[in-house]
C-alpha cells in the first residue's frame, strides 16, 4: 500500500462471488467513514469472458456512475484520487469458482482431524471430507476418495509434537499413493500443508516433496490441551492466493490491481465477526444463506468458529435443504394446505431456474419455511463442531461426579449470545423486516435477551478485509451502513400451562415513560422501540421460568430498538413446541403472523 | 438490480456447435486437425494410475518396521503377479518362516521403514474419449484432447440424467401436450432416441429401458418420479454420471408441461437423423444444461449456416420479444414481451422489483418479475 493510513479518504472494495462481483465504495465524510454507493456486475470468470477483471471493472463502472464521478480512466483506477476522480486503496475478497474446497486429514477423528477441519473452515475453505485412521474406512477407500474429489488444498495434521510418528506418516503414504489432482489446472501440483507432528516432518517431506506442492507450518495441535490454528489459517490463505487463485481466470491482474491480499470471502467474513465481539465484549452468531451453501459463524468467550453447510441454501441447493429437513418439518411452517406433489415439483423448479423470484405470497411464505429449515440445519452442525478439545485430561473433583464434561459440550450458547447477524438475500431482502426475525427466531430459538440483526446489502466481506488496513473505517461502516438492528428478542426459557403468565416485565423508555406488562404462555407481542433509541427492561420471571439468571431469577438490561422493536417471545423454549393437530398448528401459525404483522392478510392467507 | 446469470436456452435449429473433448490427465491425441470424426471415433487416449492396495506387513510377518527391507523379496517398482511371495521372515534359526503374498497383479510402488506398510498398485487403467457428435477437428490441445465442430441443430434442456448416448431421433408423441404412455413404448424403438410432449413417468422410462431405447427427450418429468427413477431424492443438481440405463433430457421443468412448440417442430424435422444427446446438468457457478445434437453436415453446407448464424445475432428482451414464464402463477405460459417498466414495481408477495409487461398467449396481460421469465431465441 503506498499511501498512508491517514490520508485515505476513499476506499474502493470488491467481492467476487461466484456469480455475482459487487464493489463498494467508502468515503470519509466529516469525522467518520461511510458507504456512498455500491455496484454489482455479473462474474465473468467462465467463457466467454474468462477474466476475473472485467466483471470488477463493470461493477466498479456502475459504481462511478452512481457516485456521479470517474473511478476508471482507460480501464485502469485512478489511484491515488485526485480531487474528485479516483479512489485511494482498492481491496477484494473472492469466492469465485466454487470458493476454496479442501480436505482435511487427522490421525484420531474427534481430536486432530477435527482440529484440521476446524482450521480449514476458519481458513475459509469448504471441507469436502475428513479423513482419519479411525474413520472406519478402509485404506484403499480412503484412496479412492481423495482421488474423486479433486480438492483445491489438503490439510494434513497429526500426532502431538514430539508423539508417535507412524500414524501421521501412514496418513501421508494413502495420500503419496492416491497422487490427487488439483480440481483446476491440469498441470500444477496440488498444494498440501502439513500441520502435524514436528517429528515427523522428515517423513512427510520424503513421501510428499516431490509429488505435491508441500508446505510445512507449526502443528495445529501442538499437545492435547492446545489447538494453535493461526498458522494454519494463515498458511490456507497465502496458499489459496499463490496455487488456487492463480490458476483461475484473470486473478493474477486482479492481484496486481489491489492494495493488501486477496482474502477468501468467508475468511473476510469471520475476521470482521470477531473484531465487533472483542471490541463490544459480546458473544455472536452469524449467518449468511445463500443459494448453494449456508455458512455458519460465532465467536463464543471469544473462541471464533466458522462452519459451512455445503448443500443448504435457497436456489442451487433448495432441494437439498427439503430432503434433508424432510416434508413435515418444512410444511409445519407453512399456514395452509398444500399438496405434496405440487410442492416438490415447486421445489425441484426452483434449483433448476434459480433466480426466480416468488411473485404471490403462498410461494414467498413456502420459501420463507425452507428458509427456516436451512437455518436450523445449518446451525445444529455449526454446534456440533464449535466445541471444545476433546482428548483433554481434566483434573476433577467430588463435585464433577454430577456434571461430567467430556468436551462434546457445544461452545455455542443461545442463552448467553447477545446478537444475532443474518445475511443473504431471504434475510436481508426479506419484505419486512419482521419476517426476518421471525425466521431468526424459529430456526435458532433464542434464549433470554437477544439482538438480532441483519447485513443490509453484504457488504461483511468487503469490511473484514478493510479491518486490516483501515479497522476504524470498517467498524464505523459496519455499525453505521452495514448492519440493520431489527430489535431484541426476549424469550424466557421453561414450559407452563398456556396462557398462565410466565414473565412481568417494565420498561423504562426515553423520555421517562414507564410501562408495566405481562407476558402469557404462549404470547408473541412487539413493543416498538426505534432505531438508535434505548429502553432499561426489568424482567420478572416466574418461578421455573429463567431469563438468564437462573430460574425465577429476575434481570434488568439496557436493551436496543430496531425497525420492528422489543418482541417478547413467550411461546416457550425447551421445549418449543407446535401443536400436532393441523388445524390447530395453522391456528397458531396465524395468531403468530397477526401478532407481528409477518404477511399481509391476502392469496393463500386471506382471513 | 443487474442479473447475474441470464436464464434463457438455447433452441436453433440451425448453428454451428463446438464440442471440447479432453481427458481427465495428459495423454495421447489420436486425431489430427481437420480430421472428419464420426461420433465413435476415438479422438484421445490416456491411462489412470491403477488402483492401490496398502498392505501391513511387518503385522503380517510380526516384525519391526526397521527390519522390513530385509524381509522384502521386491523392491520398490518391481512388477509382481497375484499370489506371488512379496516378503519373508524366518526365525528361531530358520525354524519358523511367515511369508506375505501379494493380493493383486501389479507393481510395488513403496516400503515404508516407518510404518512398515508396503503400497502395490494394480496395472493402469485406460481412459479413451470418443467424438461424441459427428464433425471436424478444429482444434488439437496438445495432450490434453480436441475441440470438434460441426453445424446443425442446438437444443438445451433444462434438466436432465444420464449420460452421453447416441441414436437415431424418433418422434413418438402426436402433440406437444400429449404425454408419453405406455402404449407408446413399442419394440421398433430399440436403440431410438425418442421424443415425448408434455410428461414421462416412472413406468413408462422403465418399459423404455427394457426395451432399449436411449434416450428420451420430453416437455415435463415429475419429482416423484425422478425420485422413484433414481432411487434417493436429488439434493443438488448435478447430474449426469447416473447408471439408469438410459438418458433424458427435459426441455421445460418439474411437472407436466407441454413442449414448446418451437423445439418440438425443430425436432419432427429432423426425425430419423442420427442424434447426440446428453443429460449432464449443473446448476452452479458454469452452469451446464442438458443438450440435443443433431448434426447437419449433409443437408447444409458451413455458408449456408454462417449466413443464418450472423442474420440472428442474439438480442436481449425487448418489447416483441417472444418469452415463456418459469415461475408461478403462469409457469410455463408463453407470451411476447409488451414493455420492460423502469421502476421496480411491488408483487403481491411485496416484494420489490424489476418487472416486465407480457401479453400472454391468452391475450391476457400481466406484469411479470423480469427474473421470472426467460427469452426464446426466434
Amino acid at each position: 500500500m503506498n499511501i498512508k493510513k491517514e490520508d485515505i479518504t476513499s476506499i474502493l472494495a470488491t467481492d467476487c462471488g461466484s456469480t455475482t462481483t459487487k464493489a463498494i465504495l467508502i468515503e470519509k465524510r466529516g469525522d467518520e467513514f461511510r458507504l456512498i454507493v455500491r455496484g454489482e456486475a455479473p462474474t465473468t470468470v467462465e467463457a466467454p469472458v474468462e477474466d476475473v477483471t472485467q466483471g470488477v471493472l463493470n461493477a466498479v463502472t456502475e459504481v462511478g456512475e452512481l457516485a456521479g464521478r470517474p473511478i476508471l480512466e482507460d480501464n485502469q483506477l485512478i489511484k491515488p484520487r485526485k480531487g474528485d476522480k479516483g479512489i485511494d486503496i482498492y481491496i477484494s475478497t473472492s469466492s469465485a469458482g466454487g470458493g476454496l474446497q479442501m480436505m482435511v486429514a487427522g490421525v484420531v477423528k474427534n481430536m486432530t482431524a477435527e482440529s484440521a477441519a476446524r482450521a480449514a473452515l476458519g481458513g475459509g475453505a469448504i471441507v469436502m471430507d475428513t479423513l482419519a485412521t479411525n474413520d472406519k474406512r478402509l485404506p484403499h477407500e480412503q484412496i479412492q476418495r481423495i482421488r474423486n474429489l479433486r480438492p483445491d488444498m489438503i490439510l494434513l495434521s497429526g500426532g502431538v509434537d514430539g508423539g508417535t510418528v507412524s500414524h501421521v506418516v501412514e496418513l501421508g503414504e494413502i495420500i503419496a499413493a492416491a497422487n490427487p489432482r488439483p480440481r483446476l489446472g491440469i498441470s500444477y501440483q496440488l498444494p498440501i500443508i502439513y500441520a502435524g507432528n514436528i517429528k515427523a516432518r522428515d517423513e512427510i517431506q520424503k513421501l510428499l516433496g516431490d509429488k505435491t506442492a508441500l508446505d510445512i507450518t507449526d502443528n495445529l495441535r501442538p499437545t492435547m490441551e492446545r489447538e494453535n490454528l493461526m498458522p494454519s489459517r494463515l498458511k490456507i490463505q497465502q496458499l489459496f492466493l499463490e496455487h488456487v487463485m492463480a490458476q483461475a481466470p484473470g486473478y493474477k491482474k486482479l492481484m496486481a490491481m489491489t492494495d493488501v491480499d486477496i482474502m477468501p470471502t468467508p475468511a473476510a467474513v469471520g475476521d470482521i465477526m470477531q473484531r465487533i465481539s472483542e471490541q463490544y465484549n459480546i458473544q455472536i452468531v452469524g449467518a449468511d444463506i445463500g443459494g448453494a451453501t449456508t455458512d455458519v459463524f460465532s465467536v463464543f468467550k471469544g473462541v471464533f468458529n466458522r462452519t459451512v453447510s455445503a448443500n443448504l441454501g435457497m436456489s442451487y441447493s433448495i432441494s437439498e435443504v427439503f430432503a434433508e429437513a424432510g416434508m413435515e418439518n418444512v410444511m409445519k411452517w407453512v399456514p395452509f394446505d398444500m399438496d405434496e406433489r405440487d410442492l416438490r415439483n415447486r421445489i425441484k423448479n426452483k434449483m433448476i431456474r434459480p433466480t426466480t423470484i416468488p411473485q404471490v405470497l403462498d410461494e414467498l411464505v413456502v420459501e420463507q419455511a425452507i428458509c427456516r429449515e436451512a437455518l436450523r440445519i445449518s446451525f445444529d452442525q455449526h454446534k456440533a463442531l464449535a466445541v471444545g478439545l476433546k482428548g483433554v485430561q481434566q483434573e476433577r473433583t467430588i463435585a464433577d461426579i454430577f456434571s461430567q464434561s467430556t468436551g462434546d459440550e457445544s461452545l455455542v450458547d443461545v442463552m448467553t449470545l447477545d446478537m444475532i447477524i443474518g445475511s443473504g438475500g431471504v434475510l436481508s431482502h426479506a419484505p419486512r423486516r419482521c419476517q426476518s426475525a421471525l425466521m431468526m427466531m424459529d430456526a435458532y430459538l433464542p434464549e433470554g435477551i437477544t439482538e438480532l440483526t441483519v447485513d443490509s446489502i453484504f457488504m461483511m466481506p468487503q469490511l473484514g478485509v478493510l479491518a486490516k488496513v483501515h479497522p476504524e473505517a470498517a467498524t464505523q461502516v459496519f455499525l453505521k451502513d452495514c448492519l440493520i438492528r431489527i430489535g431484541t428478542c426476549i424469550a424466557p426459557v421453561g414450559k407452563a400451562k398456556e396462557g398462565k403468565t410466565v414473565l412481568k416485565a417494565k420498561l423504562k423508555i426515553p423520555g421517562g415513560k414507564e410501562e408495566e406488562l405481562e407476558f402469557k404462555y404462549g404470547d408473541l407481542k412487539v413493543i416498538p422501540l426505534e432505531v438508535g433509541a434505548t429502553a432499561t427492561v426489568e424482567l420478572h420471571p416466574v418461578k421455573g421460568i429463567d431469563i438468564g439468571e437462573g430460574k425465577g431469577q429476575p434481570k434488568t438490561k439496557e436493551i436496543n430498538g430496531g425497525v420492528v422493536g422489543i418482541i417478547f417471545d413467550c411461546r416457550g423454549r425447551q421445549p418449543f413446541e407446535l401443536p400436532k393437530d393441523k388445524k390447530k398448528r395453522i391456528e397458531k401459525l396465524q395468531t403468530w403472523i397477526d401478532a407481528m404483522d409477518i404477511y399481509p392478510r391476502e392469496g393463500a392467507l386471506a382471513r | 438490480m443487474a442479473h447475474a446469470y441470464t436464464p434463457g436456452l438455447r433452441v436453433v435449429e440451425k448453428t454451428i456447435i463446438y464440442k471440447e473433448r479432453r481427458l481427465p490427465l495428459r495423454g495421447t491425441v489420436l486425431v489430427k486437425k481437420g480430421d472428419k470424426v464420426q461420433y465413435d471415433k476415438i479422438v484421445a487416449r490416456t491411462e489412470l494410475p491403477g488402483n492401490v492396495h496398502m498392505m501391513n506387513v511387518v503385522n503380517k510377518l510380526n516384525i519391526t518396521p526397521g527390519e522390513i527391507k530385509d524381509c522384502m523379496l521386491k523392491k520398490e517398482g518391481d512388477p509382481i503377479k497375484r499370489d506371488e511371495v512379496l516378503a519373508k521372515s524366518s526365525s528361531f534359526f530358520g525354524l519358523f518362516k511367515s511369508i506375505c503374498n501379494s493380493p493383486i497383479n501389479g507393481s510395488v510402488e513403496s516400503i515404508s521403514t516407518v510404518t512398515g506398510q508396503v503400497v502395490l498398485r494394480e496395472a493402469p487403467i485406460p481412459v479413451e474419449i470418443a467424438a461424441y457428435i459427428d464433425g471436424i477437428v478444429d482444434e488439437v490441445i496438445e495432450a490434453e484432447g480436441v475441440n470438434v465442430k460441426t453445424w446443425g441443430t442446438y437444443i438445451q434442456g433444462i434438466f436432465g440424467v444420464g449420460g452421453e448416448v447416441v441414436g437415431d431421433l424418433q418422434i413418438v408423441s402426436k402433440s406437444v401436450d400429449k404425454p408419453l404412455t405406455m402404449d407408446d413404448i413399442t419394440p421398433n424403438l430399440k436403440d431410438k432416441i425418442i421424443v415425448g410432449g408434455s410428461i414421462v413417468t416412472n413406468d413408462v422410462i422403465q418399459k423404455a429401458k427394457k426395451i432399449g431405447i436411449k434416450g428420451i427427450i420430453v416437455g415435463g418429468l415429475d419429482d416423484k418420479d425422478l425420485k422413484e427413477l433414481l432411487g434417493y431424492d436429488l439434493g443438488v443438481a448435478i447430474t449426469g454420471h447416473e447408471e439408469i440405463g438410459l438418458t433424458i433430457v427435459v426441455t421445460e421443468g418439474f411437472g407436466q408441461i407441454k413442449m414448446a412448440e418451437k423445439t418440438y417442430d425443430i425436432l419432427k424435422r429432423n426425425e430419423g437423423l442420427k442424434t447426440s444427446i446428453n443429460g449432464a446438468t449443473q446448476i452452479r457457478a458454469g452452469v451446464i444444461r442438458p443438450e440435443v445434437i443433431v448434426p447437419l453436415l449433409e443437408r447444409y453446407t458451413l455458408e449456408e449456416i454462417l449466413q443464418e448464424h450472423e442474420a440472428k445475432a442474439q438480442v436481449g428482451m425487448e418489447p416483441g420479444s417472444l418469452i415463456r414464464v418459469i415461475r408461478k402463477p403462469y409457469f410455463g405460459v408463453l407470451g411476447k414481451v409488451v414493455s420492460l417498466p423502469h421502476n421496480l414495481t411491488e408483487m403481491e408477495s411485496e416484494t420489490k422489483v424489476r418487472v416486465v409487461e407480457v401479453e400472454l398467449e391468452t391475450g391476457e396481460k400481466v406484469i411479470l418479475p423480469r427474473a421470472n421469465v426467460e427469452t426464446i431465441e426466434s
